[in-house]
């Protein structure tokens, strides 16, 4: 057997109930090697990882680990193989400090107090360049050490084949590269390291190889120097696709909705938007970008009415908006859709069909006592027509719908209602490449149609095409506000992290962002 | 009323209390709320008492109200671990069995009477020089070696839970099961062993009443004791120490309105009665003030958990 192969599958089968989620599926990842594995939602990847890391047994095929054949029926048996898995959803305990997370699980010692303990995962964290406040607890602290700490335990736990689940998703630029070079760390150590992303550029980047699954199936395993993203985006849709995303210059808007010094306060009366100010104009995408959980939840509801804001103006074409409710909004004749991040929780009912959830926004527009579902028929079958909803019916409970249908019958819903302001929070994610671009012209042409539409987003470099201009959050207060065409990710990233833009505010849109 | 006594009855009315906590921390740590505790410390009480009263041996006494409390703990746990069910039903079923068990069992048993023997053999122990402390000194340390017990076991969970690598691997099962099972722990070994381990203490809380405290057998004898432990649980904060206060703290409420009417204080019994229970709500009021102190519950608790969910 060859001593530099780390990990073998060979004919990996899974399935759940009638889905097969892995068919046959070989894979070879050598020692001191970074390998991709790259699908779209569905394609089974998180599937295949799940089995490598114990979650999941397979119905069919092997596994071999460094050239021994093993059965990995437990997660506690993938530790003892050297298999570590860094989830997409990290695995902590909130009111665990740093150390008892990385400990727990460990046995080499009775009691949790010996010296050599933190020795031992200080001179860890020196050997991959990691930093971690042992005792620190994990609620005190940001995404980024979040998943740092995630990694120590990982490696505390001994493993050498290192399984990385999205890990960048959520990550500035700044810390995106942190974690490339602990990966390359861990590279020169001789770790085989698996990852799974979505993002193409990073691919490119840090890996050696690269296997691309669909529908289940390993449709091709290829090295980094010899294909191109284009080919791989190819091989995971399973048909040629530009990558593109389309702009339209539309000719410069009018200001429709101006917000100043707009600040909210939690229940425990933080902060959680800070004298916010902007203007939104109408044919215009305005993206925000910004570190999840920076405020951006509270701006999309304060901007619908649906939470109550503690100071600051929403002037909507000289009308002040602040202390309405959606209904009062409505009733003055303002039309303001809203595309909530958590969909299925805010946005639709999942155990209603189209036709009930259409209903929601609608049913105190009509006359008398029980509600009409006549006329919302025909408009849910129109919503499935022309956006190319792919449903049982118009009666199917939405939730059973995927990720992607279940979007477009949301913004079909808000867009229903012919809205002069669109609020869209994280429209893409979870959506695979195919449905994602639908969902962008989608936006487009209401763009052209003359919408204001604010697009929160996470993936910079959509975010970089889709929008005209970008607000940039953290911490709840705006740190830019800046032209998307004239703007390098790396100084959204500083912007992000909480540098403010150095320049005067860009808040027309008519002047244009110098990167000093 | 001298403070002393009054103090040494409070630790001994608070003993089979104490028990019970411990019993339900156990269960609770591993983030399964059990409300079937009152049920196991009658069957505990009952199996103690029948085996005392016929062997006279109070070893095989404790160990059988042990293992009596251990296998409604296991019922428990089999039906809430292993067959997901749901965790407050199946607290309220057991509690409702362990009341039948031992009234059943307990038919021809009432009003009988621990013997000298037994009784000789919980009779109170004085701790040298630690005795010899003033006012608590009688009260806490000449006491009957199963108050002993129940002192010992709070600490040894104590440092268990706070410095052990068992302890931190049952803690982090309760918190979240997925993290503990990612990090290699056996979620469903340490929720067994907890869940029985907790019963078999709440079995020794039972066993505590017919054995000592009465001594003799009554039909439903822990009274509703076993809610009071799962109210002071949370009154003091998942902590085992602590837990050894709060017994004597409600032991002291329990026989508050006998002493009281002893001392020629009148005083509504029924008010008496209610005093632990409204102590206990306050506390929560109270407590829910101040959200995100050290002292909350554990987070997955009374969440059943699966692994191979989509």
């Amino acid at each position: 057997m060859n001593q530099t192969v780390a990990v073998e599958l060979k004919g990996i089968t899974k399935t759940f109930g009638t889905v097969v989620a892995n068919e046959k599926v070989n894979l070879t990842v050598q020692k001191g090697e970074i390998h991709a594995l790259l699908g779209e939602n569905g394609a089974g990847k998180s599937t295949l990882v799940n089995m490598l890391s114990g979650l999941y047994s397979p119905d069919g095929g092997y596994i071999y680990i460094r050239g021994k054949r093993v059965q990995l029926t437990s997660p506690k048996q993938a530790i003892e193989y050297g298999i570590g898995m860094v989830h997409q959803h990290f695995k902590l305990v909130e009111s665990f400090t740093a150390k008892e997370n990385i400990i727990a699980g460990k046995r080499d010692t009775w009691f949790t107090t010996h010296k050599h303990i933190e020795d031992k995962i200080l001179s860890l964290c020196e050997k991959y360049d990691l930093k971690v406040e042992l005792s620190k607890r994990v609620e005190d602290m940001s995404v980024g050490e979040k998943q740092m700490l995630e990694i120590i335990k990982v490696l505390y736990q001994g493993a050498d084949i290192l399984i990385l689940d999205e890990p960048t998703a959520v990550l500035t630029p700044q810390e995106v590269e942190r974690l490339f070079n602990i990966i390359r760390k861990m590279k020169e150590q001789d770790c085989a390291v698996i990852l799974i992303t979505h993002k193409l550029h990073e691919v490119m980047a840090i890996c050696d190889k690269v296997s691309v699954l669909r529908r289940g199936e390993n449709v091709a395993t290829v090295k980094i120097a010899e294909t191109t993203p284009t080919q791989l985006v190819e091989l995971m849709v399973g048909r040629p696709t530009d990558l593109a995303i389309q702009n339209y210059k539309v000719a410069f808007g009018e200001p429709i909705y101006k917000v100043n010094n707009l600040t909210v306060k939690d229940k425990e009366n933080v902060s959680v938007l800070d004298q916010v100010s902007f203007v939104m104009n109408t044919g215009e995408i305005l993206g925000v970008a910004g570190v999840a959980g920076s405020g951006q939840k509270e701006l999309c509801e304060a901007l619908c009415g649906t939470s109550k804001i503690s100071s600051g103006e929403l002037i909507f074409k000289e009308q002040h908006l602040e202390g309405k409710s959606p209904r009062e909004i409505y009733n003055r004749g303002i039309h303001i859709g809203f595309v909530p991040e958590d969909r299925l929780g805010m946005g639709l009912v999942g155990n209603m069909g189209i036709v009930d959830n259409l209903l929601l926004k609608e049913y105190y527009i009509q006359q008398g006592l029980l509600v009409n579902r006549k006329g919302l028929k025909d408009k849910a079958n129109n919503l499935i027509h022309t956006l190319e909803v792919k449903t049982p019916g118009i009666d199917h409970p939405v939730k059973q719908l995927s990720g992607g249908n279940i979007q477009k019958v949301l913004i079909g819903r808000e867009l229903a209602l012919s809205p002069d302001v669109l609020v869209t929070s994280y429209p893409v994610r979870g959506l695979d490449i195919g449905a994602a671009y639908q969902i962008y012209d989608l936006l487009n042409k209401e763009k052209q149609k003359g919408v204001s539409i604010l697009f929160v987003g996470e993936d910079l470099d959509v975010l970089m095409q889709i929008s005209d201009r970008i607000l940039v959050l953290c911490d709840g207060k705006v740190t830019g506000l800046v032209n998307a065409r004239e703007i390098t990710k790396e100084a959204l990233g500083l912007m992000m992290a909480g540098h403010v833009q150095e320049e005067g505010g860009d808040y027309s849109g008519n002047k244009s962002y110098k990167n000093a | 009323m001298n403070i002393g006594l009054f103090l040494a009855a409070a630790v001994i009315a608070g003993t089979p209390l104490l028990f019970a906590t411990l019993g339900g921390i156990l269960n609770e740590k591993v983030g399964h709320l059990n409300l079937g505790v009152e049920g196991m410390m009658l069957m505990g009480a009952i199996i103690g008492f029948m085996l005392g009263f016929k062997t006279d041996n109070a070893f095989i006494a404790l160990a059988g109200a042990m293992a009596a409390g251990a296998l409604g703990a296991l019922i428990y746990a089999v039906l809430t671990i292993s067959f997901h069910a749901n965790q407050v039903v199946t607290g309220l079923a057991l509690t409702i069995f362990g009341t039948g068990f031992s009234s059943f069992l307990g038919q021809s048993m009432v009003g009988q009477i621990v013997s000298n023997k037994l009784k000789a053999s919980f009779a109170p122990v004085r701790v040298p020089l630690l005795a010899d402390i003033p006012v608590i000194g009688e009260a806490v340390f000449n006491q009957s070696s199963f108050v002993y017990l129940g002192y010992v076991s709070a600490i040894i969970l104590f440092i268990y839970f706070a410095y052990t690598q068992w302890g931190l691997n049952a803690r982090m099962v309760g918190e979240n099961p997925a993290a503990a099972d990612a990090a290699g722990i056996a979620v469903n070994l340490y929720k067994y062993t907890h869940i029985v381990i907790g019963g078999a203490f709440c079995g020794l809380g039972g066993a505590f009443l017919p054995l000592v405290y009465v001594p003799a057998w009554q039909d439903g004898i822990t009274a509703g004791r076993g809610w009071i432990a799962v109210a002071l649980i949370i009154f003091i904060g998942w902590n085992p120490m602590k837990a050894i206060l709060g017994g004597v703290l409600f032991g002291g409420l329990d026989i508050l309105g006998l002493r009281l009417q002893g001392a020629g204080v009148h005083i509504n019994q029924y008010f008496v009665d209610m005093v632990p229970y409204i102590v206990t709500i306050l506390v929560l009021v109270i407590g829910g003030f101040h959200k995100g102190s050290k002292a909350s519950p554990p987070k997955a608790l009374g969440n059943a958990y699966f692994r191979e969910e989509r």
